[in-house]
């Protein structure tokens, strides 16, 4: 039994390699945004007292935690078309994402709320700050740091089951691979290859965040008390 | 908001009843504040002065009975609740500071955000409050960089920056240890000097019948007793009598 590996054969095309890890980067950046303000404003509506709202946001991050990503991207993907609306794959992908995390975001931010002691509140309405004021000034922010890490994960597995997307043929990295290991009939060296991005992709991420963290958190900078 | 045309108090509770469940924790509590005065509540835990104080602040909804407070008819449930609370000032036992804000955003959030005050006014009005308490220089700490008693005055600050007409202190020194409460209750003397209106939820007999120019003895969410501070040292019923002699009156 030998291993014969050939990795030249296959890294000849590594602009295309480049071109899919760049886009995974890209659903990935555009789903974490757009899935933590839909997260957040779910973890909002969930915490009212206004069933009206606190309903749809429940049902919402119900379903969406309890059904598989692949089958969300084929509703999202399928149900547009079938509403004759026509998007490229990679608006879909996102969509669909931001759609799946931000329902995991929900949850993670709801926890984060629910850890803001009463105490902050009552004092934030003592000094007649509004509601709105009060979740913008007092609220968010101590709710984010206490979750970031939690946050942070989430936001990384995100960009790894985008891979899923390659179902719908949006050209991120895994769609990449398959087109090329079909190429070369060089399979193993290929996904080899995408492991490794995909392990980079994930540093950058949280190097990313870890940056993000430093300029949202700016007292744990002057207090040295890292996250 | 409807002025109570026969006082001028600042606060005025009349009749006030609550309950929480079916424990009745106010029952029939009346007391008024007038501008410049300096009112103490004092009672066993549970007796329901921190729920009194809580109700003029708004914090707790009452049941039945009026209260007043600036004008405000906060027994109501069409009370302006922002502009009462631009009028009134809270302090609170855990301080309960911002702890992602330094002690000047503490300070300068609430008269930027709710008075609209410009951020270079409100950094000065920062100053002037820390200033008032005693700690100038801890303008750029953050909370948890301040001991306990520092955080408390920064939380009077605080509450001072919005210019409030009526001051409320739920038990501000009970988490606090001998030293640091002197730190504090000298700041509150100083407040009661310049005239500011007070009410205060305390269990440091010797500050109250030092700063105080009435009492309010509850028990069992009754107005028990109340009159000027000299009750401290002469109480008239047997159980103001009783509480002012198991070691609560420290000199």
């Amino acid at each position: 039994m030998s291993l014969q590996l050939d990795f030249p054969a296959v890294l000849e095309r590594w602009t295309s390699f480049l071109a899919g890890a760049v886009l995974t980067l890209e659903l990935a950046a555009f789903a974490t945004v757009l899935g933590a303000l839909l997260g957040t404003l779910a973890a909002v509506g969930r915490g009212t007292h206004n069933a009206l709202i606190s309903g749809p946001c429940k049902v919402y991050v119900e379903t969406i935690r309890n059904t598989p990503l692949l089958v969300q991207i084929f509703l999202v993907y399928f149900g547009l078309a079938s509403l004759g609306l026509k998007f490229s794959a990679f608006a879909v992908a996102v969509a669909a994402l931001t759609i799946n995390v931000g329902a995991y975001t929900a949850e993670i931010m709801r926890a984060g709320f629910e850890a803001i002691p009463r105490g902050q509140i009552e004092a934030a309405e003592g000094l007649a700050l509004s509601r709105l004021q009060i979740y913008w000034h007092i609220i968010l922010l101590p709710a984010i740091e206490k979750v970031y890490p939690a946050l942070t994960s989430q936001f990384v597995l995100l960009m790894l089951a985008s891979s899923v997307c390659s179902q719908i043929s949006a050209e991120e990295l895994t769609a990449v691979a398959n087109y090329i290991q079909s190429d070369t009939y060089r399979a193993f060296e290929t996904y080899i290859i995408v492991a490794v991005l995909y392990v980079i992709l994930s540093l950058v991420m949280r190097a990313g965040f870890w940056g993000l963290g430093l300029v949202l958190f700016p007292r744990r900078r002057r207090l040295g008390t890292p996250l | 908001m409807q002025q109570n045309p026969s006082s001028d108090s600042i606060v005025s509770l009349r009749d006030v009843q609550k309950s929480f469940g079916s424990l009745r924790v106010l029952d029939g509590v009346s007391f008024a504040v007038e501008r410049g005065e300096v009112l103490a509540l004092i009672g066993r835990s549970g007796s329901g002065k921190s729920t009194a104080l809580r109700c003029i602040d708004r914090f707790e909804k009452v049941d039945g009975g009026e209260i007043v407070v600036c004008g405000h008819r906060v027994d109501r449930p069409d009370v302006d609740l922002r502009a009462l609370r631009q009028d009134v000032g809270i302090v609170f036992q855990s301080y309960n500071l911002f702890p992602h804000l330094t002690i000047e955003q503490n300070i300068t959030l609430a008269p930027c955000a709710v008075k609209g005050l410009a951020h270079s006014q409100a950094k000065d009005l920062a100053r002037k409050v820390l200033a008032q308490v005693g700690l100038e220089e801890k303008l750029h700490a953050y909370p948890e960089q301040l001991s306990g008693g520092q955080q408390q005055r920064a939380a009077i600050a605080r509450s001072l920056a919005m210019q409030p007409k009526v001051m409320l202190f739920d038990e501000v020194t009970s988490a606090l240890d001998p030293e640091l409460t002197a730190e504090v209750l000298k700041v509150i003397e100083q407040l009661a000097a310049d005239g500011m209106t007070m009410v205060m939820v305390t269990h440091e007999m010797g500050f109250a019948k030092g700063i105080a120019d009435r009492i309010v003895f509850m028990h069992r969410g009754k107005v028990h007793e109340t009159g000027p501070a000299s009750i401290l040292t002469s109480p008239t019923t047997p159980e103001l009598t009783q509480f002012v002699g198991t070691g609560n009156l420290k000199s």
